[in-house]
Parts: structure tokens; C-alpha cells; sequence
């Protein structure tokens, strides 16, 4: 099965959230996500200086089988996007803790991460 | 709790992503969904087709029977092993199931029926058959293989003696032939426990991918012994996922969500598969006529987009002649885009948009199939 990254802060919704530092979080999907998707066949990002807001929609991975929308994990603004993914949707797929990353958010309020799931407890919503 | 085909340890021994489908425990993919789409156009592919419900229909009125059960024409059946595609109606003309019909013998049809619809079939076709005496019999011990692609029949008639094998290769479309377990169990790249092979194979060449290739009925017994055989001839397996969308390009209908009892075949897009032969009383047969003379109401029809995004079902359509819906719609692998089937009401449709989570996207109307034997059908790219 899947192993979850310690170093990483998750959603229940399944994003992910890399701290990197100078307040720049990047984020994309679990592992879990991706395969729960599929093979996927667009993903729809947000653009540079947009803000977000915590628990928004601001991101759309599309597979074959569902449209899904990805949520904010923190607001801030959006400061670096992955634009590889529009040709390479595929990526998701591959390395979706990796190559797949989605956006950097510039954070607004970094104690924000302080509500999302560390990888255990995130782990933990995985089973049965 | 689903129930779970003979190969299912197999499924789950492959990796792949398991679902509930019509009330059964069935691979959706063993990783990728697309690359097993791929594998089906380009070589070979091997779907566990087991929770199909396969019904022997047995006794002297089984033609007549079948007159009256079905929308298409089972008199077009002239030589034993040829099938025939068709739609069981209800009286006011709505679709109860499609089905395959086989001609094995005067006395013997076989039909293969939807596994979702099973519960619903099987009293409606036994109660049908009742006046004509016709027994009807489930065959749960059967178990069902495709085998599709451009090089599945040759690959599949590799594990077969040579007698045998020429007897499938020789089949034409929609024809079906049985041949005996020992053709597969003596052969030099067939089935090795040879001892344990009871069979007999019932091959048909018919398919639900727009493909080349067979269905094939097996003995449970034999089935995982077959479906390992076909991954040593070079078969790969794909799920129901692939399956889709091969059939969504291959403009074939999915029952359920293309149609079902509140629409006729005729709003279906399956006017073809109705047979309106002199003096035959099919179920149905006077509201299709009925709807025929008033105006077919609402039509169907195929649907690609040039823009990013997938068509999915229940996404309001908009035509000239009125608000429909995306009824099967994916993302087609072999175009690179999505395309769908819709339900609109009757007329010229004009220019169409697809209502996409609140945004309008154009979408240009096709004829389908989409997607036959590994090629897009003229117009369907721009």
C-alpha cells in the first residue's frame, strides 16, 4: 500500500502541504487521491498572484472517471504554479508527492498548518 | 455484499482496483485504465466478462418465443452459430435490456444478458416464455472471457489444436462456434494441466470494444486455467474502466444510462436493432409504431469537445431544439479528448453547448462510433 511522507501536513480532502520555507508552502494530492482517481486527464490550476483562502476550491484534477476539485490548505497567495502538469497530467499519477506537485502558496497566516493532519493521523483516515 | 467471479483472486493477485458493479466485486484497472485502453486497440487485451448473465432457452418454440421477446428480428438467424444484437421491450416500447441472442440449434438459443438487470430479466423472460413452453435456464456456472484487440483472435487461437483453431479463425462476425476442452488442453500452447481441462469452449467473435476478437464462454472450473493460458499467449488484462471507454468511442450503448425502460430504442440511437418485419408481434411493437407515426420525440446523439475537459453524464445539453443530457460521457484515449452521447429532443439541432459546472462549452455533434478498430471515424477530429 501507500506509505505517507512524515515530513508532510495533509487535509482529510487528501491534499498535501510541504512547508519549504520563507513561508512558502507548495501542495498537491495524496498518493491515495491519485489512485482513488485514476489515470488523469487534465488538471486545471490557479493562477499566479491569485488568492485563496483555506478550504476553497482553487485547483480541478480531472481523471477519466471524476472531476474533482482541490481545496486550498492554507489562504495566502499563490505564488508559483506547476505548468508542466497541463501537458503531463499524468504526473499526478506517477509522483504525486514529487514531479506532481500543483501550487506554492506565500501564506498569510502559517499557523494555519497547525489544523492539518500530520502523515499519521492522516494514515489513519485511510484505513477501513 | 458483492458477489465475486472465479477469477477474482486473480484481479486482486494482478493489483487492481476492485468496485462494485451491478451487485459484483470487478476489476476497474490493474494500474492504468488508459494504458489498458491502448493495449485493446494496439495488440491484445483480456476482460473478465463473468458477472454477464448467460440463459439457455430450450424447446420447439424458441423461435417463435423470441419473435415476440425481442425488437430485432431473430428470423435473420438463418444458420446455427450466428448472434444477433437486440433490445427486450416493455409493452409501451421501453427498453428492458439489450442482449445477445445465439442461434445454436432449432431447439436451443442462447442469450447474454446484463448482470445489473438480471433480477428483472429473469422473471420477465420466464414468465414470457411460458405460453410458447419454452424452458429457461440461468447458467451461473458458466464463465465469460473477451479476449480483444487486433491481435487478440490470433493470439487466442495459438492455445488451440489445429482443427480448432481453424474453426474460430473461420468464424465471421457474430458467428459462434463450440469446441471441445481438449482442443485447448492438447495443444502446445494451451492449457498445461491438461488432465483438468473439462470444457467445452463456446467462442463467439463478438465484442463490446470496436474491436476485433472473441467472447468466450467457459466452464468455471476452466476459467482460471484459460485466462492464465491467454497471459502466457501475451494477453494483458484490463478493467472495466478501459472497457467504458473502448465501448463509449465504439458508439456502443451501455445500459442504464444510454437507455432503460422510459426510453425506446428508437430515442436511443437503436432504430437499427428494431425490426419492423411483416406480421410480427414483438412486445412494444405497437407504442414504437405509434411513436413513429406521432414523431420520435427525442434523439441521439454523438457529441465531441475540442476543449479541455470531459462530458459526463447528466450534464444538461443545449440544442436548438431544446435542454438535454450527457448520458455516457469520458475522456476517449484514442482521441485525446472527450466525447459523449446525448439525449436532446428531436429537430435541427444547431449549434450544441454542454453546460460544464456552470461554465458553457461548445462542443461539436459527430456520428459515432468515434473510434473503430483503432481508427477515428471520418469527421469526429476537426
Amino acid at each position: 500500500m501507500s506509505t505517507v511522507p512524515a515530513d508532510l501536513k495533509f487535509m482529510k480532502s487528501h491534499e498535501w502541504v510541504r512547508a519549504d520555507g520563507g513561508n512558502r508552502y507548495t501542495v498537491g494530492i495524496s498518493d491515495h487521491a491519485q489512485a482513488a482517481l485514476g489515470d488523469l486527464v487534465y488538471v486545471e490550476l490557479p493562477s499566479e498572484g491569485d488568492e485563496v483562502s483555506q478550504g476553497a476550491g482553487c485547483a480541478v484534477v480531472e481523471s477519466v472517471k471524476a472531476a474533482s476539485d482541490v481545496y486550498a490548505p492554507l489562504s495566502g497567495k499563490v505564488v508559483a504554479v506547476n505548468a508542466a502538469l497541463a501537458d503531463a497530467p499524468e504526473t499526478i499519477n506517477a509522483e504525486p508527492y514529487g514531479k506532481g506537485w500543483m501550487f506554492v502558496i506565500e501564506a498569510a497566516d502559517p499557523a494555519q498548518l497547525d489544523g492539518l493532519l500530520a502523515a499519521d493521523a492522516y494514515a489513519a483516515t485511510l484505513d477501513g | 455484499m458483492s458477489k465475486s467471479t472465479v477469477l477474482n483472486a486473480i484481479h486482486r493477485a494482478r493489483g487492481a482496483r476492485m468496485v462494485d458493479f451491478g451487485g459484483w466485486d470487478m476489476p476497474l484497472n490493474y494500474g492504468s485504465q488508459i494504458d489498458e485502453h491502448h493495449l485493446v486497440r494496439r495488440d491484445a487485451g483480456l476482460f473478465d466478462v463473468s458477472h454477464m448473465t448467460v440463459v439457455d432457452l430450450r424447446g420447439e418454440q424458441v423461435r417463435p418465443f423470441l419473435r415476440k421477446l425481442v425488437a430485432n428480428s431473430v428470423d435473420k438467424l438463418k444458420a446455427p452459430g450466428k448472434a444477433l444484437y437486440a433490445c427486450m421491450l416493455n409493452e409501451a416500447g421501453g427498453v428492458i435490456d439489450d442482449l445477445i441472442v445465439y442461434f445454436m440449434a432449432e431447439s436451443w438459443f442462447r442469450v447474454v444478458v446484463n448482470a445489473a438487470t438480471r433480477d428483472k430479466d429473469l422473471p420477465w423472460i420466464e414468465a414470457q416464455a411460458k405460453p410458447f413452453g419454452v424452458t429457461v435456464q440461468e447458467r451461473p456456472e458458466l464463465s465469460m472471457i473477451a479476449v480483444q484487440g487486433p491481435n487478440a483472435r490470433a493470439k487466442f487461437a495459438s492455445l488451440l489444436t489445429a482443427d480448432a483453431s481453424a474453426a474460430v479463425l473461420g468464424l465471421s462476425r457474430f458467428g459462434a462456434v463450440e469446441v471441445a476442452g481438449a482442443a485447448i488442453a492438447g495443444a502446445p500452447g494451451g492449457v498445461s494441466a491438461a488432465a483438468s481441462f473439462g470444457g467445452p469452449l463456446f467462442v463467439a467473435r463478438t465484442g463490446y470494444t470496436g474491436e476485433d476478437g472473441f467472447e468466450v464462454i467457459v466452464p468455471e472450473a476452466d476459467a482460471v486455467a484459460l485466462w492464465e493460458a491467454l497471459e502466457r499467449a501475451g494477453v494483458g488484462p484490463a478493467g472495466l474502466g478501459a472497457r467504458d471507454t473502448l465501448r463509449l468511442e465504439a458508439g456502443m450503448a451501455l445500459y442504464g444510462q444510454d437507455m432503460d425502460e422510459t426510453v425506446s430504442p428508437l430515442e436511443a440511437g437503436l432504430a437499427w436493432t428494431v425490426a419492423f418485419d411483416e406480421g410480427r408481434d414483438f412486445n412494444g411493437r405497437s407504442a414504437l409504431e405509434a411513436q413513429k407515426a406521432a414523431g420520435v420525440p427525442r434523439q441521439t446523439i454523438g457529441l465531441v469537445m475540442d476543449e479541455k475537459g470531459v462530458l459526463r453524464h447528466g450534464q444538461p445539453v443545449h440544442t436548438a431544439s431544446g435542454v438535454g443530457e450527457i448520458l455516457s460521457g469520458t475522456f476517449s484515449p484514442s482521441l485525446g479528448r472527450s466525447i459523449a452521447l446525448a439525449r436532446v429532443p428531436a429537430g435541427d439541432v444547431g449549434a450544441v453547448e454542454v453546460d460544464i459546472r456552470g461554465k458553457r462549452v461548445r462542443v461539436r455533434v459527430v456520428n459515432y462510433p468515434f473510434v473503430r478498430e483503432g481508427k477515428a471515424q471520418p469527421g469526429v477530429l476537426a
